[in-house]
This record gives C-alpha cells, structure tokens and sequence, in this order.
C-alpha cells in the first residue's frame, strides 16, 4: 500500500496501460485453437460477422473478418458447437479484447457435411426441390445437352452409352470445370449459355466418382439456383450411386450415375420404330372402328348416302396408309442390312484367317507322323520319318528322302510342300 | 404442320390423337380430322428417324471470342 503514495509511484495512461495488454495478449495467444458454442451471431454492414463463444462458465468475443469467409463453407448460427482457431487481440478504444477467426470448424462432424445439410434444408425451405417445379425429362429428345468436363470419365460413358443404344442421337457438350474453386462459377456459365442458345432438348449435368470435396461444386448455392433457374429439363448424375449432392435435388431428375443418365434420356431405334409402328396401327384399328360404328348407327335410313361420301376418302387413306406402311418398311429394312453388311465383313475377315481357305489356293499341311504335330521346319524332320500332307480334298502319307536345309526355293521336281 | 415440328412433340401430339381416338364417342368429321394429322405425324417421324444422324459437337471459345460449335475428337472410339 506505501507504494501507491510513494512519489516516486509511476502512473501509466490508459493507453499505455491498454497497449502493455494488449503486447501480452497479442505475443502469447496467438494460433491458438478455441472450443465454444456461438452466441450473438450477426453479421455487420461491413459484411464482418460477430459472435461470441461461450461454454458453462465462460464468454470469448469472436470477430471473423470478411476476407476469411470464404474459408468457411458452412452457415455460423446461434448455439452451433465450433472450434475456432486464430489470434487473441485488444481492441484499444473499448479495452475489450477478441478473438481474431481465421479458421471454424463444426465439432462432431465435417464442415463440408454441416455446410450440406445446411444448404439442403435452407433451399428446401425455399421450395427449390418441390416436385410441381420440376420440368418433364423428353421422352424422345433430338438432341442433347452434356455439362461436364470435356476429359472426364463420366463424358466417355456417356458417349458409349448414346453409341450403344442409338446411333443416331446429337450430343452437345458445353464443357466445364468439374472440381476445384473455380468449378461452380464454370457449372453456371454453361448453364446459363445452354440456356441461352436454346439448342438442346435436355440437359445432362455431372461427373464421375471422386469424394466429397471433389463433388463439392454440385453443393454450391449458385449451382443449385442455376439449375432452377434453367428453362431445359436438367438430369443430375454426380458420382456414383451413393452420392448425393444438391444439384441431385434441385434438379428435374436425378440419375444415378452419368451412364444411367444417358440411358435414361435415349431410346433404342428399333423401339421407336416399334412404337411409331403400334401407334399408326392403332390409328388404323381405331378409325375403322369408329366409321363402323357410325355407319351401323345411320345406317336404316341413309346407310347409300353415308358410304358415298367417305367411300372416297376412306380410299384416299387407304393409298396414305399403304405408303406409310412402306414407308416403316424400308427403313427397318435398311436397318437390317446395315447389320447384315457388317457381319459379312466380318465372315470375310474370319474365311481369309481360316487354314482351309489356304488349302483352295494350293498350298498344303504337312503334319509329322505318328503324333500329328505340325512341320514348320525341315529340323524337324529326318530321313525316312513317315509325314501326312493334307491338300484341299484328302491327303497323303510320304516317307523322306531327303532333307535339304536352306532358303525354301524348289531345288527338285518333287515341289516343296511347306508353304 | 410442317416437318419442323420437334420430334418429340410430334410422338406426344401422335400419342394424344390416339387417345382421343380412343374415345369412340367422337364426331366422325373430327376422327377424320385427328386420323389425317396422325398419320402425317407417323410419317414425318418415320423420316426424321431415318435422318438424323449421330453427330457429338463441343462448344469452344473461338479466335474472335465467339463461341462456336465443333465436332468433338474422340476420347478414344467415339466416331466409330
């Protein structure tokens, strides 16, 4: 107590005494890791976000700039169980001392899970999944759209799904990023310019497999309110099977896989021919019908009449029908053939490959008896070994006389029988 | 109805006359109406079906910045 009387006592100013805090604060809690549940979350109009974390007994003021948000992918919110990390500091004009937030992690799981389940139920909320929104995927679409990344698997197995099932489809691809930070701004554009060029009937939006931080940029906000947005049918397929990203949600279908995707938006021409076929046959069966109908209805007082009138157009269909009917025809015909072309391409190559075809051009197989073994070489053979020479219709057994080693040229009248 | 008609749209209208057609109770100048468009819907998608090609195109950033559409080189048997 005599100090504080003594003359000799030295008097600080508030700053200096503020200043002298804040160097301890400042040199001995820094990079330091936090754990506390957030309270009094708000975001500033400076776009800087305050909150406090608390826990039985204690408060920490919490200040996470804005230049370091988008470090963090989730939403903060009130009574969120975090761990933080960053610096101590003081704020001089308040002598209030915060943490500086560089870094925020949930506690218990990751934050890209917190940062999903966040966004799916914030954009459920806004009704950006409701199935009334949801645009009818074309049955039969002419062409078709891909997003994705013009080097990646899930592009490949598209096209091989398309080639496989109908050859005769037009693919657009609008090629994006498909990972990384920059990947969602990318998603978007191409949405937007598919939108924009209005040229495809139905949009197919994926990648292939990878974890969750690869498939992130189907978790994106923008990536979702894009896909709404879009006027062209979307299918989703990211990943494999077992992922599921917002665009899945958000978009007008979701496939399973990006081969799935394809299967779903291609049809097999034969089928199509198929269907056209029932359809038009059904049409046929129908209006015969109804004309029968009719004509039994009118037909006690005016049946002359009715049957003159449409005997001529009926006629006329009946020609129309004819045409069509040829029409169907040919081009199952030509479908065939195509196919039949093919395979005898494919029986040519396999005639020109098979020995007996060599046989009808004169040459022979000579085999080494008694075991059968074909004779490539005149080692294997030595004099007075028995050997069969088989020729295009039968063969014959021989006996060596001679065996003379070399070049095969023909050196006796006998002939060389190796070819 | 012109053959610009988009293929799909043409199955889906081709689906309705049908159904229409299906409801016997119908004046006959109107099945006669519906038949006629059906079968020139048959027809147009019967040729459509035997034109179109395969075709894979990519949309690339040109010299000038436009952008522009170009067949798209195989990754590795596309175009077979």
């Amino acid at each position: 107590m005599d100090t504080i009387f003594n003359d000799k006592r030295s008097i600080l100013s508030v700053t200096e005494l503020t200043r002298s805090i804040k160097s301890i604060l400042t040199n001995n809690f820094f990079d330091i890791w936090v754990r506390g549940e957030v309270s009094n979350y708000k975001t500033a109009t400076s776009g800087h976000k305050y909150f406090s974390l608390k826990d039985e007994n204690s408060l920490l003021r919490a200040v996470l700039f804005k230049g370091y948000q988008s470090n963090i992918k989730f939403e903060l919110e009130d009574g969120l169980k975090v761990i933080v990390h960053g610096n101590l500091d003081l704020f001089e004009k308040r002598g209030e001392y915060q943490i500086i937030v560089d870094y925020i992690e949930p506690e218990g799981k990751g934050a890209l899970q917190l940062a999903f389940e966040q966004l799916k139920e914030k954009l459920k909320k806004e009704g950006l999944f409701d199935t009334e929104h949801k645009k009818p995927i074309p049955a039969f679409p002419e062409t078709i759209g891909v997003i994705t990344s013009a080097t990646g698997a899930a592009l490949r197995d598209i096209l091989n799904v398309t080639r496989r099932r109908y050859n005769n489809i037009h693919i657009i691809i609008y090629p994006t990023l498909v990972q990384g930070e920059e990947a969602a701004k990318s998603i978007v554009d191409a949405i937007k310019k598919a939108n924009e060029r209005k040229e495809v009937d139905v949009i197919i939006l994926g990648r292939g497999g990878g974890s969750i931080e690869d498939l992130w940029p189907f978790n994106e906000e923008i990536v979702a309110r894009a896909i709404y947005e879009s006027d062209i049918p979307i299918i989703s397929a990211v990943g494999h099977e077992i992922d599921f990203t917002i665009s899945d949600f958000v978009a007008d279908l979701r496939a399973p896989t990006p081969s799935a995707a394809a299967e779903l938006v291609v049809r097999n021409k034969e089928e199509l021919i198929k269907w056209l076929r029932d359809r038009y046959n059904r049409l046929i069966i129908l209006m015969d019908g109804i004309i029968e109908a009719k004509r039994e209805k009118f037909s006690y007082y005016s049946f002359e009449k009715l049957s003159r009138e449409f005997e001529g157009i009926i006629n006329q269909k009946a020609l129309e029908l004819d045409d069509l009917s040829k029409d169907l025809h040919m081009l199952m015909e030509s479908l065939i053939n195509a196919k039949r072309s093919r395979f005898d391409t494919l029986i040519a190559k396999l005639n020109a490959l098979s020995p007996l075809e060599t046989l009808t051009r004169g040459f022979a197989i000579v085999e080494k008896l008694p075991d059968g073994k074909p004779i490539f070489s005149v080692n294997q053979i030595f004099i007075s070994d028995n050997v069969k020479t088989i020729l295009k219709d039968g063969y014959f057994i021989s006996s060596i006389k001679e065996i003379i080693k070399g070049k095969s040229k023909t050196k006796t009248n006998s002939g060389d029988l190796t070819s | 109805m012109s053959s610009t008609i988009a293929f799909e749209d043409a199955l889906k209208r081709l689906e309705e006359i049908v159904k229409e057609l299906e409801n016997g109770d119908i004046e006959i100048e109107k099945a006669l109406e519906l038949f006629e468009e059906g079968t020139r819907l048959a027809r147009i998608c019967a040729k459509k079906l035997s034109q179109i090609e395969r075709r894979v195109e990519i949309l690339k950033k040109g010299e000038n910045g436009e952008d522009t559409l170009e067949l798209f080189q195989n990754l590795d048997n596309d175009g077979e």
